[in-house]
């Protein structure tokens, strides 16, 4: 018996195929996700290479990022013949479990894997998708990895790896009202930078993460690629049990009890030790917004861009130029008032059926300013048709919302839905790269509450103010 | 895989913090297009004014540095979306080897699987060689003896797990390594069907 482990290493070692020497392991995977890009791409190099699916019942596919959300499409965009119909062959042909659009069950990999129980507690889950850091809100060692990668996964059902350094997030204190798991994670990454996480896989923990839904650890164990750990990890409880109880994949009966138990004892001990630890006392943190290209130029929504001239050195100063010359803001110009013309509320960020809630609280009884275009889009069918039988997509379609079809969107630009040059979106997405959501287009991440806020005043908003006295 | 034993050529430095795979191949260069195509794309938001007009303020536009092999590169190089097409666009430009303080952690396994070299260095040490990175001089990577000698300077040791540093320097691939290993494999599963049979759908 070893000493104190934590979430991590337990799952680790589980894992473990074989020592490959000088640090890299050989790691088992229990999951395969394919997407229409990265997915489809390694299923092609396999075909070439020459090898076979070794468990094509461990894989299942969706084609999430080329798919249009436009109704009037249903769903078939530009990119239909060369990347959706293909994947569904292929997959077809290798007898891997695909989600076609409009289907039951399908919707953004990241959204649907936990919502079908696909995705499971200490189990290794890999994507072409950097964003597969997402399971971990049930408890998942799950990566993006790339397309050669993913080709090994498909082929020998393992990776070559190195051990990640472990780094603990704790979040303490009582969550004020309209600040979320966003902020909470923005915060993070604002305060932290985006290179914080650096060979790292991420717990999250702390009170705030105990009394928080599996959607919002999902929202939070999403953003840690943007701090730059390919790993971040929620220890399941019975919160995570709950949700999954049931769930299409999810093992039932007597396989389902003895998971549970497996499960419990997953948590990190008491005094086992972390490479790295952060505190952030949640009381303190106020509803975020990004000013910049990077998801760490954020600030609280009552604050300023920052001015370059205060940077630590040179390369800050030019980085920040750079980024305010692109979001065209200036030095010192408060976030708060500056127009926008588009909001966006989606992506394996934001998408579930929580997110859209706090969306339509503040929704509820208002109007999209004139000159915003704003979008909801569900991040799958059944999180679609979840929303549609609480009535949600009354109100964002009464407010003057597009009630639009599951899938990645225009967080990613991969589909034809673009922000145009030189416009202003609030989105509740990931990144907000130059030419992110579109070349030339400005990004500035949010949460969905925030998001709705500025889609009614048409300007960024603090929705605590416009929300006052209706928390 | 093609291998990696010595590189000496150019080094263009790009210093900025967390450059992001976006910047390096934007995703429409990625839809339904073939690795082959991707140099043409490489850096395009920086190194294009317009579709086809170059930005004469990039680096890998000037004169000196166009032929360049090796990248010198701030922090966090890399990070962001996982896509591979980051990895084919600089091997398209006939960039062979990246040195930064540290790397966005997919793109520097992708790396690998290309048989490009991404090179981790103290932030100092990468600062001394972006200054001695002129147009035209030359640097040499030796992988066997794990050293770098900078134009007018002396060697400088980097480290590279033995694992891969082996894989490149024979040109293995890596599915083919662990198809060897495809006993260990079976032998893993038939004990963890035991301890976890919900992982193994009946």
């Amino acid at each position: 018996m070893t000493g104190p482990q934590t979430l991590f290493d337990k799952v680790w070692d589980a894992h473990v195929v074989a020592d490959l020497g000088g640090g890299m392991n050989l790691i088992h995977v229990d999951r395969i996700l394919l997407h229409d890009l990265s997915g489809l791409r390694a299923l092609r190099m396999l075909k070439d290479q020459g090898h076979a699916v070794r468990h094509p019942e461990l894989c299942f596919a969706a084609p999430d990022h080329t798919v249009s959300s436009d109704p009037a499409t249903g769903g078939v965009g530009g990119f239909h013949e060369t990347c959706v119909v293909p994947l569904a062959e292929m997959t077809a042909a290798a007898g891997i479990r695909h989600y076609a659009m409009g289907e039951r069950g399908f919707g953004i990999l990241h959204v649907m894997g936990p919502e079908l129980g696909v995705t499971l507690p200490g189990a290794t889950l890999v994507c072409g998708d950097s964003h597969t850091c997402t399971h971990g809100g049930v408890g998942a060692f799950a990566m993006g990895i790339g397309s050669s990668e993913l080709v090994h996964a498909m082929v020998t059902q393992t990776l070559m790896q190195r051990k990640p350094k472990r780094l603990r997030v704790t979040f303490d204190g009582a969550l004020p009202d309209w600040v979320s798991a966003k902020d909470m994670i923005l915060h993070v990454i604002g305060r932290e930078g985006a290179a914080s996480g650096d060979g790292h896989a991420v717990e999250y923990a702390g009170q705030a993460i105990r009394s928080m839904s599996v959607e919002g650890r999902m929202t939070i164990c999403n953003l840690s690629i943007e701090m730059g750990a390919k790993i971040g990890m929620v220890a399941p409880d019975d919160t995570v049990f709950a949700y999954l109880e049931g769930r299409d994949h999810a093992p039932k009966g007597a396989q389902w009890d003895a998971a549970v138990a497996h499960w419990r004892g997953l948590a990190t001990d008491a005094g086992a030790a972390f490479d790295t630890e952060v505190d952030v006392d949640v009381a303190d943190v106020k509803p975020q917004i990004t000013w910049g290209t990077s998801p760490e130029h954020v600030i609280a929504v009552d604050g300023r861009v920052p001015d370059p001239d205060a940077a630590p050195d040179a390369e800050h100063a030019h980085a920040l130029r750079e980024a305010q010359a692109y979001a065209g803001l200036a030095p010192g110009e408060p976030i708060e008032g500056v127009g926008i013309q588009w909001v966006f509320i989606g992506s394996c960020t934001n998408s579930r059926v929580e997110d859209l809630r706090a969306a339509a609280r503040v929704l509820d009884g208002r109007k999209v300013a004139e000159g915003v275009r704003a979008w909801a889009v569900p991040g799958s069918e059944q999180t679609k048709a979840d929303a549609e039988a609480e009535g949600l997509d009354r109100v964002f379609k009464d407010a003057g919302f597009e009630w639009r079809l599951p899938g990645c969107s225009l967080c990613v630009g991969a589909n034809g839905e673009n922000v145009p040059a030189g416009e202003r979106c609030v989105s509740t997405s990931n990144r907000n790269f130059v030419g992110r959501q579109g070349p030339g287009s400005r990004t500035h991440l949010a949460s969905p509450a925030m998001a709705a806020a500025a889609a009614v005043t048409g300007r960024v908003t603090d929705v605590r103010k416009l929300m006052d006295g209706e928390a | 895989m093609e291998k990696f034993t010595t590189l000496t050529g150019v080094a263009a430095p790009l210093m900025e913090a967390n450059i992001n795979t976006d910047i390096i191949i934007p995703i429409k260069r990625l839809v339904g297009t073939d690795r082959s195509t991707m140099g043409a794309y490489a850096f395009e938001p920086w190194r294009y004014r317009s579709e086809g007009v170059e930005n004469p303020d990039f680096v890998l536009n000037q004169d000196g540095y166009r032929d360049a092999t090796i990248l010198i590169a701030g922090p966090n190089f890399a990070c962001g979306s996982s896509r591979e097409g980051a990895v084919w666009a600089l091997d398209g430009i006939g960039i062979k080897a990246v040195i930064a303080p540290s790397f966005g952690g997919i793109f520097f396994n992708n790396c690998f699987q290309s048989g490009i070299l991404p090179i981790v260095l103290a932030p100092d040490v990468v600062d001394d060689f972006a200054a001695r990175a002129g147009p035209g001089a030359a640097f040499t990577i030796d992988l066997e003896a794990l050293a770098i000698t900078p134009p007018n300077g002396q060697p400088v040791a980097f480290e590279v797990e033995p694992f891969r540093r082996a894989a490149l320097l024979a040109g293995l691939d890596d599915v083919g390594m662990t198809l060897k290993r495809a006993d260990e494999i079976a032998a893993f599963q038939d004990a963890d069907r035991v301890d976890r049979p919900w992982i193994y759908p009946a």
